[in-house]
């Protein structure tokens, strides 16, 4: 299952590369993540939230780092599914920015993880990290996710047919 | 506190709501003074916007006073400032804004991949204009939270009345920009169909940008008679004409150099029999417009003459002549205005008195009364152009 998605986003390579770079702050754009900490030697431990609020886990590394320029990681043996990612970076045309381009990749297992790693990621991978790239590039040109009284969490497909209605939220609904 | 409320078709009401509140570091909190009904809100009304959900609180054109402020927006907005808010969300840090096209921001609006899959990309959040748009409160309210308050709300710091600026967040540089893009050189005639709030500005923008004449052309005496008296436009009414021939004789049969749609989305024709066909597709949803204005102003336009469009659209039109903009070398612009662009400009044209949009107000009413001015405004009775309501 592979997912590929491009932005173009109004900063400086080094300013993108080192907020992604940053893998501890991955979950506050890609929502399917729950946590990610990085435990050092360029290693990290993913926790994905899962239906019924149970997680997915798994330990990665980096494989290739050239800062300002491309990032790229796949996961240790033992975990719960065998994934690599890689970003990239690239000054647009005339400095117009940086044109980003990410891939992810997941090899499920079979039985029940498989399902339940399959829900993780989504009916459309694609989608999913398209979103994920929208908030990402948000949140490095603004400084925070593009939050409305019908969409308090932000750019989500999924929520999309779903929306509360344009008018302000109740406290508790901004918390949910 | 209260506010206007879509709840249907043809059905507003003004409700009791929770008050918004700061959900992101970059937004405040605003006590509105003066809200406007658009006639894009008109469409709204009608049913003709897709993504409306019952509940959706409608408004883009208001002012206020800063009640609350985000810690990241400080540096720039503070409580108590005076403020007008342009319709448009826009953050000022993407490509589309520092470019100046604020209503194309790229950040602003949360159902960005649902105005993808209709428009191609998407285009900015606008406060209280359906789901499509981001499904943001609007200011027909008492209070509205707006986001990137150190972008958007342009500081008033004058004795200006509400109504001598509250037409900066929209209808006012909506007009200016349509004037704009007619490109107007010395000498030039404009026509702009639709004689409403909009149109009248542009009518006002294009004289103040140095066109020798401009026509306008709607259906209604009294909205013809405002810009006769008010910007000294020419008229044509095209219930009693036909557009074409008319305006070929007021042109010296070259026909216009811009053509400006200050109409869109739910025009009315003078031929019975396109306005039903248009009619029909419209209601059976086969078509999302009815775009009679926008077709007479491509076929009325001098050849190489620029059609200005800046009613709104949503969707899909049929029958369009592309035949006659090919071959006649037509340039078509458009666009949402890019209010930002416009504020500081337009305001020193209002301070110095080279602009005065108070002209435009037949209707004044208190927040309650809204549905009576939805009502009022759509049926064009009482001789309506403009309702301003106050909270």
């Amino acid at each position: 299952m592979k997912a590929r998605s491009a932005t173009t986003i109004n900063a400086s390579a080094d300013q993108v590369y080192a907020q992604w770079h940053d893998f501890d702050r991955l979950p506050t754009f890609m929502y399917h993540l729950e946590s990610v900490q990085t435990t050092g030697d360029g290693r990290s431990h993913w926790v994905a939230k899962a239906p019924a609020g149970s997680t997915v886990e798994w330990d990665a590394e980096i494989t290739d780092d050239q800062p300002g320029a491309m990032i790229a990681w796949r996961s240790l043996p033992g975990g719960a599914v065998d994934n690599a990612g890689w970003i990239r970076f690239q000054p647009a045309p005339a400095d117009q920015g940086i044109e980003v381009f990410v891939e992810l990749e997941y090899s499920p297992p079979g039985g029940a993880v498989g399902k339940l790693v399959a829900q993780v990621f989504g009916e459309e991978p694609n989608q999913q990290l398209a979103d994920d790239l929208r908030r990402f590039k948000q949140i490095v040109e603004t400084g925070e996710i593009a939050r409305s009284d019908g969409a308090p969490l932000g750019t989500r497909t999924q929520n999309q047919l779903h929306q509360h209605d344009g008018h302000p939220l109740e406290r508790e609904d901004v918390s949910a | 506190m209260k506010a206007t409320c879509w709840t249907g078709v043809n059905r507003v009401e003004v409700q009791e709501v929770p008050d918004p509140q700061i959900l992101n570091p970059r937004d405040a909190i605003v006590r509105i003074t003066s809200t406007a009904i658009c006639g894009s809100d008109l469409h709204l009304y009608d049913g003709y916007v897709p993504t409306m959900e019952k509940g959706d609180i409608l408004g883009h054109e208001f002012m206020g006073e800063v009640v609350e402020v985000g810690p990241r927006a400080r540096a720039k907005v503070s409580i108590g400032d005076r403020v007008v808010v342009p319709f448009p969300i826009a953050c000022g840090a993407c490509l589309a804004c520092t470019r100046g096209l604020y209503s194309c921001c790229e950040n602003s609006n949360p159902n960005a991949a649902m105005a993808e899959k209709m428009f191609g990309f998407p285009a900015a959040g606008i406060f209280g204009y359906s789901h499509l748009t981001g499904g943001y409160a609007g200011g027909q309210a008492e209070y509205a939270r707006v986001p990137f308050a150190d972008v958007g709300p342009l500081k008033i710091e004058s004795d200006l009345t509400d109504e001598q600026v509250l037409f900066l967040s929209d209808i006012l540089p909506t007009g200016f920009m349509g004037a704009e893009m007619c490109e107007i050189k010395p000498g030039d005639i404009v026509a702009v169909w639709g004689a409403g709030p909009v149109g009248q500005f542009a009518i006002a923008s294009a004289f103040l940008l140095g066109a020798e004449r401009v026509i306008a052309i709607d259906r209604f005496p009294y909205r013809l008679e405002m810009a006769r008296t008010n910007s000294g436009a020419e008229i044509i009414n095209y219930e009693d004409n036909d557009v074409n021939n008319v305006l070929k004789e007021m042109t010296g049969g070259r026909g216009p150099d811009a053509c400006v749609d200050a109409v869109g989305m739910e025009a009315h024709h003078g031929m019975g029999l396109i306005h039903a066909y248009d009619r029909v597709k419209q209601a059976t949803r086969m078509e999302t417009e009815r775009p009679h204005a926008l077709r007479q102003a491509i076929t009325c336009c001098r050849s190489g003459g620029i059609v200005s469009v800046i009613g709104a659209y949503g969707g899909m039109m049929d029958k369009f002549p592309i035949g006659t903009v090919m071959n006649r070398s037509l340039t078509i612009k458009s666009g949402q205005c890019h209010v930002h662009r416009y504020m500081p400009r337009l305001l020193e044209h209002i301070e110095a008195g080279r602009l005065d949009p108070t002209f435009i107000v037949t209707h004044r009413l208190p927040l309650d009364q809204a549905p009576t001015g939805y009502e009022t405004f759509k049926h064009k009775e009482d001789e309506c152009v403009k309702v301003v309501m106050s909270p």
